[in-house]
């Protein structure tokens, strides 16, 4: 059996992971060296080849399976305990080997957990409307009342540049409103990390992300930070703001080359 | 366990109260975020990063893939490694294109 690693974490009462499954519905252990935990659930073998492995991330249905678990058990780790999160599809050959990952790692993961403890991420995201995006293209040109479509074309073309224009300002003043309302909750926080913005065609998005970060804040803040973001977000006609969380400290885990 | 532990692990603010988190989060935290482990891995981080590559290459949305029965991967061969940098590449060509061609139109005629 190979060993599906989600995190690594300050020992715990595994009482309060009683019942916890992870991908494919296995049963949680404990892999311990010292005062540090690493959190495993077994993998079948003909999972855990490379190839296979790859192929099952390559289906949306399996994807968001596997990612919801290994979002599912790392959460409620980190509800008991400090928590390192992993990387989705960890995949050790043997218990022995994330052991041995642990006694290599010591140091790392016991100063990175320090900086972890008592402290979550809340994520911010930050996005501007657009109007329509061709919808009164016509109506614009069938107003003019001009006979050649010369004319009409013409009257077609100027709309879609105004149209652009009024874009980039929109996108502009947003951008602009993002780097305020950041400013204030970085202010709140411990750290942040400014993340890439999220195509629309993901999520239900409502509008354009212009803005994507996490903050990472002490727990009894989290609450604090949130309230304060969407009170900026109302504030701000330019904007729609979204919370998201709290989460394990993810975007604080530490494998971020600082760009 | 404190309040803010409980909201955690039921993700209180994700949209309706107990509401799991939208798959977009979720994946950009477990594919993007997260410490990468060097070494005794099986999957190495160029696939994860095709994945990520793919994701936002994605002009169906999440819940109308699914609505539709699409496994977007299963029926595009853009997950081998240089396909998806083409696809990149051509994406962003042809944005380029696309721009010039909006921005230059008008003038042209006249």
């Amino acid at each position: 059996m190979a060993s599906y690693t989600y995190a690594v974490a300050r020992p715990f009462d595994p009482n309060q992971a009683a019942g916890l499954v992870g991908v494919d519905g296995a049963a949680i252990h404990l892999v311990r060296h010292q005062d540090l935990v690493a959190v495993v659930s077994p993998l079948a073998p003909a999972d855990a080849d490379e190839a296979a492995l790859r192929a099952r991330l390559q289906t949306l249905a399996e994807l968001e399976a596997i990612a919801r678990a290994h979002h599912r058990v790392v959460a409620a780790v980190a509800a008991c305990t400090p928590t390192l999160p992993f990387r989705l599809a960890t995949v050790h050959r043997t218990d022995d080997r994330v052991a041995r990952l642990l006694r290599r790692e010591y140091r790392r993961f016991r100063e990175t957990l320090e900086r972890l403890a008592g402290r979550v991420e809340v994520g911010v995201k930050i996005y501007v409307q657009h109007e329509g995006a061709s919808a009164g293209a016509m109506s614009v040109a069938e107003k003019t009342g001009g006979s050649g479509s010369a004319r009409v074309g013409r009257d077609y073309m100027r709309y879609r540049r105004e149209q652009r224009d009024r874009r980039q300002y929109a996108w502009r003043c947003a951008t602009t409103a993002a780097e305020q309302i950041d400013a204030v909750l970085a202010g709140l926080a411990v750290d942040r990390r400014q993340h890439r913005t999220q195509s629309a065609a993901l999520s239900a998005a409502p509008g354009e992300n212009v803005f994507n970060a996490a903050y990472l804040v002490d727990a009894g803040r989290a609450e604090e930070l949130a309230a304060r973001a969407r009170r900026l977000g109302a504030e701000n006609p330019d904007v729609t703001l979204e919370v998201t969380g709290p989460w394990p400290a993810y975007s604080f885990a530490g494998s971020e080359e600082r760009t | 366990m404190m309040e803010s532990d409980r909201m955690m692990e039921q993700g209180l603010w994700h949209g309706r109260q107990g509401a799991s988190p939208n798959l977009a989060d979720v994946l950009e935290r477990v594919l993007d975020k997260g410490l990468i482990i060097a070494g005794d891995i099986k999957i190495n981080l160029l696939d994860i990063e095709l994945l990520t590559v793919k994701l936002r290459l994605l002009v169906a949305s999440v819940d109308k893939a699914k609505a539709m029965g699409i496994d977007w991967w299963e029926h595009d061969p853009a997950l081998s490694q240089p396909r998806a940098r083409q696809l990149a590449a051509e994406n962003a060509r042809l944005r380029k294109r696309v721009e010039a061609l909006e921005t230059a139109a008008p003038e042209s005629r006249r």
